[in-house]
């Protein structure tokens, strides 16, 4: 497996994850009912990705909406990051916020506080 | 014969924009997103009020979706209806859902309410960290987070109040209030 692409609906974010060249994108909205469904498959390819990991990760989340219940999935993502900076590949997470929206900001900054991981939070017009 | 110019007069002087009585089902919940997203977009609302307000919705909605079945042991189908209202005033978004609950459950859902609105902004940010990692995770997915959250993002009290039935059901109102940043 080189790539895993999953596609965005109103409800769920498109997410792509180029394994051969570290790239991992999360992009729109997630706002399912049952996050649990929708993020477990990226968490068993982060998973897979850990035990062959590139020297470098480069994680771009661009959320326009995210609700609580994935939240939680979105820091269980994060901690899978973590474990594979700890092991050697160089993660770096960008957090992309709208210009006016201090709640995103926020957001990623309480995720930057719990991850042991360099978060960027880069500012996009709208 | 059913009284429409009454419901209509009603939701005309509590300035309702839209309401909903039934069941919550997850395609309901896209719709009215949908409809509130496309309405906030002909008043022509500025960004930070329609993410905002549809932010608070999706976690309202989410909670009611969620929280349908806890009231129908043993009470058939009509438990399972809701209501859910969005009224406009001239400053602010005001999101009421009323949902049957089982006596036994409002003692701990009054505690959370109350304890949520007790916190500061500031113990808000706090909590909501430390619930966002404690590693539980509900069956549903909420983890609990939706409550802090809504009273994160409005920095308002949540209104609420338990009508009772009977010995059995009382009716859970809650009423959000999204004050339109630019007029704070």
């Amino acid at each position: 497996m080189e790539k895993y692409a999953i596609e965005g609906t109103p409800k769920t974010p498109t997410i792509s994850f180029d394994i051969q060249g570290g790239v991992l994108e999360i992009k729109g909205r997630s706002i399912p009912e049952n996050s649990i469904e929708f993020y477990k498959p990226l968490v068993d390819a982060l998973d897979k990705y850990s035990t062959a990991a590139k020297p470098a990760t480069t994680v771009n989340i661009q959320l326009e909406y995210f609700n609580t219940s994935s939240s939680k999935c979105i820091l269980d993502v994060f901690k899978k990051l973590e474990s594979i900076h700890k092991g050697g590949s160089a993660v770096t997470i960008n957090w992309h916020y709208e210009e006016d929206d201090e709640d995103m900001l926020e957001a990623g900054e309480d995720y930057q506080a719990i991850i042991n991981v360099p978060f960027k939070m880069v500012q996009v017009a709208e | 014969m059913i009284d429409a110019f009454n419901i209509y007069d009603n939701m005309d002087r509590n300035n309702i924009l839209l309401s909903f009585k039934g069941d919550i089902t997850s395609e309901l919940l896209t719709s009215i997103l949908q409809i509130m997203e496309n309405k906030m977009d002909n008043m022509q609302e500025d960004s930070k009020t329609k993410k905002k307000v549809y932010n608070v919705l999706v976690e309202c909605l989410q909670n009611l979706y969620h929280h349908m079945d806890d009231a129908t042991d043993g009470n058939g189908d009509k438990n399972r209806s809701a209501i859910f209202m969005i009224a406009k005033t001239e400053s602010s978004y005001n999101i009421i859902t009323g949902n049957y609950i089982l006596n036994e459950n409002i003692h701990g859902l009054k505690a959370r309410l109350d304890e949520v609105n007790a916190l500061s902004k500031e113990q808000l940010k706090d909590y909501y960290k430390s619930v966002l990692n404690n590693g539980e995770m509900s069956l549903k997915g909420g983890g609990g987070l939706g409550m802090i959250d809504i009273a994160r993002k409005t920095g308002e009290k949540l209104e609420y109040n338990f009508l009772e039935i009977d010995n059995k059901v009382s009716f859970f109102t809650l009423i959000i209030k999204v004050t339109q940043p630019q007029l704070i």
